[in-house]
Order: C-alpha cells, then sequence, then structure tokens
C-alpha cells in the first residue's frame, strides 16, 4: 500500500473532534526526552556539542570499541536529581544503570545505557497551566538517565526512507545525556486534552530552561516529545488500545498530534474497528500521523543490569543541598512578574511567546520601568531583530542599553526617533549610546534661537496650518512638527516645538 | 531439567538478527541448556543471606568531572569503517522497524529510544 492511499483512508475515517471527545475519552501519556547541555558526553569526554562536523565528537567510548569502559559524567547525575525535584519526584536513594539491547546502526554497542527497574527519580507531578489560567496536574512515573543514539540519514535514489539504498551514521550525538520523562496515564482531560499536552510539554521545556540543565530548543531536538494517545467509552475504567506518535517536536505540533489521534481512534472505533498498537510518524506538513512500527517481539529489549557501571547512591545531604539550590519554579515566577510589571494578560503572552522575560526582567533590574523596557524589547529591539533574522533575545542588546537610552531620554538630550537611530548606531559597533550621541552631535536642538527660526521658517511656509492654530485647532501643530524636524534633522523635541508655535501666536494649549 | 525450549532460542535468534537453520536451532538448544543448568548451581551455593548483586565491587558513585576530553577526526573516527560517505559510517538501509530514523530530503530530529 502506498502511503498516499494509507493517508487517504486514514483520513476518510478520521471523526470530527467534537464527536469524538462526546463519545470518548481520551487518555494520554507522555515520554519526553531531554538532552541535557553538558560540556562532555554521558560516559565518555567527548564534546556534547551540536552541528559540528559528522564524527567529530566521538571517541572510543562512543563508538562502542571493544574494551572501553564508560564513566559516569557526575553533573549529568546532579542535573537529572534537580530535574527530579523540579518534577516533585522522589530521588532514589540507590539507582543504577541498565543495558538496553536493540540492533539498530544507531547505537554502535547494539544497546543504549539507560535506567530501567532503578529510575533516578520517580512518583512526581508537575502543575501544568492552561490558556485560561487553570492548574491541570501530570502525574510523574519515573524519570531516567540515559544516552542519546546517533543520527541517522536515509540515503538512495528516491530520497524515502522506503526507497533508501543505504543509511548514513552520525555518531556526534551518541552518547549525548538525556533523561527520559515518563507520565502517569493523564485522565480527565476530556475536550482539553491537546491543550493539555502541548501546556505539559512546554512547562518541561520551562523547567529545564529555567534549571539551565538543557538549552532546551526544540527546533535541535534537545527536547522531543513522544505522544500516547487511547480512548475508552465513559465509565468503561478500562484504557482502550494506544498508539504513540514518536518524536514531536515542537510544541504547536504536540496540540496537532494529540488531536489527530483523538479523531482517526475514534473514526476507527466508532467504525467497529479496533486500534493496532503501534509507533505514529507525525507529518508536520499534512499535520497527520502515519502508521510506523508495530509493536512486536522487537520491544523485547533483555535488559539487564550494566556490569560496567557501579551503582549511584544519593545521600539526604546530596539530595537536599540540591534541592535548597532549585531556581524559583517558572510558573510561579511567571505569576510574581506579571502582578510585578502590571502587564495586561496579551501583553505578558506576547512576551512570553517572543522568549524576552529574561531580557525584560533584567532591564528592569537595571532601572528601567516594566512599561519601558517592554516597548523598548517588544518594539524596536524585535523590529530590528526581525530585520536582520535573529531572535530579540540574541540580537545583543545589553540591559544596561536600553535603561542608558532611556535616560537620555528622559533627560531631554535626545528623542524617541534619535534613540532608535542610536540603538542601531549602537548594534552596528558605534559604541555606547551617550557616546554615539556626542560623537555624532545627535542632541536635540535645546538652542532656543535655532529652534525658534525652524519653527518660524515652518510656521511661514505653511500660513494654513497657522490659521488653523489660530482658530484653536490645536492638532495641527502635527503639520508643523514634521517641517522642523527636517530642518534640524529630526533633533527637535516635539513638545518644545508645540511651546514655541503657541508663544509666537500668544496662545495658550490649556 | 532446563527450562530452555528450542522456541526461546528461535526468539533469542530473531532479536539477535541471527539467521539459524533448523540444525543449529537443535544444537543451540541443548548447549544453552546445558549453560543455563551450569549457571544455575551458582545460585544453590548462595545462601538466602547473600544479596543479589549487578556488581562484584564494593563501590558506588564513581564519577567523572565533566570536562572535555579527547575526540577522534572524522578520519580516525571511521578508520575501522567498512564503509564511509561524506564523513560517516555507510550501513546497510534497516527500514521495516525504523521509526528515528530520517530520510536526505526530510531531515528531522530522531533520537534515542
Amino acid at each position: 500500500m502506498t502511503t498516499t492511499t494509507q493517508a487517504a483512508m486514514d483520513a476518510a475515517e478520521l471523526m470530527s473532534f467534537e464527536d469524538a471527545i462526546e463519545t470518548f475519552e481520551p487518555v494520554l501519556g507522555f515520554e519526553v526526552h531531554v538532552e541535557l547541555n553538558t560540556a562532555s558526553k554521558m560516559f565518555s569526554s567527548a564534546p556534547n556539542a551540536f552541528g559540528d562536523e559528522p564524527n567529530t565528537n566521538v571517541n572510543e567510548v562512543d563508538l562502542g570499541m571493544p574494551g572501553t569502559l564508560p564513566v559516569v559524567n557526575g553533573k549529568a547525575v546532579e542535573s537529572a536529581i534537580r530535574l527530579g525535584l523540579a518534577l516533585n519526584c522522589t530521588i532514589a536513594q540507590r539507582c543504577r544503570f541498565a543495558r538496553k539491547q536493540y540492533f539498530y546502526p544507531d547505537t554502535p554497542k547494539n544497546w543504549q545505557t539507560s535506567q530501567y527497574d532503578e529510575p533516578i527519580a520517580f512518583d512526581g507531578f508537575v502543575d501544568v497551566e492552561l490558556d485560561d489560567g487553570e492548574i491541570f496536574r501530570v502525574e510523574i512515573e519515573r524519570a531516567h538517565m540515559e544516552e542519546d543514539a546517533g543520527k541517522l540519514t536515509h540515503a538512495g535514489t528516491s530520497g524515502r526512507i522506503h526507497g533508501a539504498d543505504y543509511s548514513l551514521v552520525d555518531y556526534n550525538r551518541a552518547g549525548v545525556p538525556l533523561i527520559e520523562i515518563v507520565s502517569k496515564p493523564v485522565t480527565g482531560a476530556g475536550s482539553r486534552a491537546p491543550e493539555i499536552a502541548r501546556a505539559y510539554v512546554s512547562t518541561i521545556r520551562d523547567i529545564v530552561k529555567g534549571l539551565g540543565i538543557s538549552d532546551a530548543r526544540m527546533e535541535r531536538g534537545n527536547v522531543r516529545c513522544d505522544a500516547n494517545v487511547s480512548l475508552m467509552r465513559p465509565g468503561a475504567g478500562v484504557f482502550g488500545t494506544r498508539s504513540e506518535t514518536k518524536n514531536v517536536n515542537s510544541i504547536r505540533a504536540v496540540e496537532h498530534a494529540v488531536t489527530y489521534e483523538i479523531r482517526r481512534h475514534a473514526g476507527i472505533l466508532s467504525a467497529g474497528g479496533s486500534i493496532v498498537q503501534e509507533t505514529r510518524h507525525w507529518k508536520e506538513d499534512t499535520r497527520t500521523t502515519s502508521s510506523g512500527r508495530v509493536k512486536s517481539d522487537a520491544d523485547d529489549y533483555r535488559y539487564f543490569p550494566e556490569p560496567d557501571l557501579v551503582p549511584i547512591v544519593t545521600t539526604p545531604q546530596w539530595v537536599e543541598s540540591l534541592r535548597a539550590e532549585l531556581p524559583e519554579p517558572p510558573a510561579k515566577r511567571r505569576r510574581r512578574l506579571r502582578e510585578a510589571w502590571g502587564y495586561a494578560e496579551a501583553e505578558f503572552r506576547d512576551v512570553i511567546a517572543a522568549g524576552l522575560l529574561d531580557q525584560i526582567e533584567e532591564t528592569v533590574a537595571h532601572g528601567a520601568s516594566p512599561a519601558v523596557a517592554r516597548k523598548w524589547w517588544m518594539g524596536e529591539i524585535s523590529r530590528l531583530a526581525n530585520a536582520r533574522d535573529v531572535e530579540p533575545a540574541v540580537l545583543g542588546v545589553e540591559p544596561a542599553t536600553i535603561v542608558e537610552l532611556n535616560d537620555l531620554i528622559q533627560a531631554g538630550t535626545i528623542n524617541d526617533k534619535i534613540a532608535r537611530q542610536v540603538l542601531e548606531l549602537h548594534l552596528d559597533g558605534a559604541g555606547a549610546p551617550a557616546q554615539i550621541v556626542q560623537d555624532r552631535g545627535l542632541e536635540v536642538v535645546s538652542d532656543d534661537g535655532a529652534l525658534a527660526a525652524a519653527v518660524e521658517k515652518a510656521m511661514a511656509e505653511n500660513p494654513d496650518v497657522v490659521e488653523k492654530v489660530k482658530g484653536g485647532k490645536f492638532k495641527a501643530i502635527g503639520a508643523l512638527i514634521g517641517p522642523v524636524m527636517k530642518e534640524t534633522r529630526g533633533q527637535a523635541d516635539a513638545g518644545k516645538v508645540k511651546e514655541i508655535v503657541l508663544q509666537k501666536l500668544n496662545m495658550n494649549s490649556s | 531439567m532446563s527450562e530452555i525450549s528450542r522456541a526461546d532460542v528461535e526468539h533469542l535468534a530473531t532479536l539477535a538478527h541471527i539467521a539459524m537453520t533448523d540444525a543449529e536451532l537443535e544444537k543451540m538448544t541443548s548447549e544453552l541448556a546445558v549453560i543455563v543448568d551450569s549457571v544455575k548451581r551458582v545460585q544453590e551455593a548462595a545462601g538466602a543471606d547473600v544479596p543479589a548483586t549487578s556488581h562484584p565491587l564494593p563501590l558506588t558513585n564513581v564519577f567523572r568531572d565533566d570536562v572535555v576530553g579527547h575526540a577522534f577526526t572524522a578520519e580516525e573516527a571511521l578508520a575501522n569503517a567498512p564503509e564511509a560517505e561524506d564523513s560517516r559510517f555507510k550501513v546497510p538501509a534497516i527500514l521495516n522497524e525504523d521509526d528515528d530514523a530520517v530520510t536526505a530530503n526530510t531531515p528531522q530530529e530522531g533520537g534515542a529510544r
């Protein structure tokens, strides 16, 4: 059967989401893999780095060469404990590694070193905040340490998996420390299941980013989600057969994949069919899933304790000292900042979406008002970043620079427009804002004589505007500001111009 | 009496990706049975007061500092590869089991299971 036929068949069987939720209760489950941002790998001292030339971040341990022995990265263990604590888990007093054995070229040893019956963290929960502020609790089954696998590229004439002639393997990722977080089955989600799925993954991402243990860039695979979906009739009490959609690698895609699987399952079950327990592939372009591998013999991983590694023992002192240093949970921090800054809900959401929470917090800490910090980051800095095709957070603007610019505006040295020019010059390496203003003589024309002359000229050239102002239409003054700005190369203060116009007309604005 | 059946050996052979003839399966079933029975004698030697262990050394928490050490060049890494292409190991396509790999045309992040 071709993929197209399969997709068409799947599509034909979809039930509307509303009907699906009315007929069935969805049950979700998540396995989230988090790549740690340690300097070196989980069991070897080769670099843990993204984007380097293939097979240059590997040594004999990563390549599974005979006679080599792994040694555990202590920092990775510490990161796992910290994550376990942030997920409200119990930390195992004693745990060990196990071999998960499967034959596939992405794993050179023919097993993945993982944890099986003794995960380092278990029985936790994470409170997930939904769009309307409601909190939904997702229970955590376990979080365990393991290593990532190499990266395969299928090559061949057709460029499709099923037409591939051979595969190419890059082991740079092999051995990168991973923590796999396994949720307990999530029930009671109802129609909010897709939203809960999205919020859950987003929360996990925020937590690991907040802990500083992962770069948490989903587009790079630092955080990857497998989403399990099954449906049961209300009151059935027994879970249905589940599908596992693998490697859903964006927050948005998690929501879409869960929605799609609920509709697909509902369509099949309503038509009297049954769900095949299988992995599914998420296809971003069509927002559908397609059939992957059916669960089978190959899932017998023959786990056994890793004889090359000794057990890990966590003392209460160690765990408690790590707990004491945990950062404020992201959700709590966001609530605190929103209240402190007084932003509207939509404003705050935009700040989060733009990834500028840290920057604004730092700018406020440097003395800017929350409104000023937001104005700069969400306005001119975002605009410049967009024009330069980078994220605003990495454009290179320091919070102190914003404060300096704002001080220059407050002191009347420059106006908003000049400040924006100064920022751009600063980004292009022209120096600190005050220096740029001085070097280029960008101060607002405060010499009343020069400004008055410019105003007079503008008034003389625009008698009709002057008549309107005389007639009481103060807003018409705006039409004079443009010419004055032009005359003073943008360095006039608009308020001052207005004042001078009224003075000359012996009028008072009040 | 051993618990190893011919079906067990067939199952293990499948998992290990080893093709075995009928004669080999017969032979391996009896050989594995002897090995398992021999190892079982160890269980008889260990009393109830001996806890199960995965490791003979009385050590825990053997950690390494998170410091980058040596890595191979791509040339060194590939020195033993039967085949290579574009600084990568070239391997036969194994397709029916794949749920992580990517095609050259639709790159995406795969990863550990």
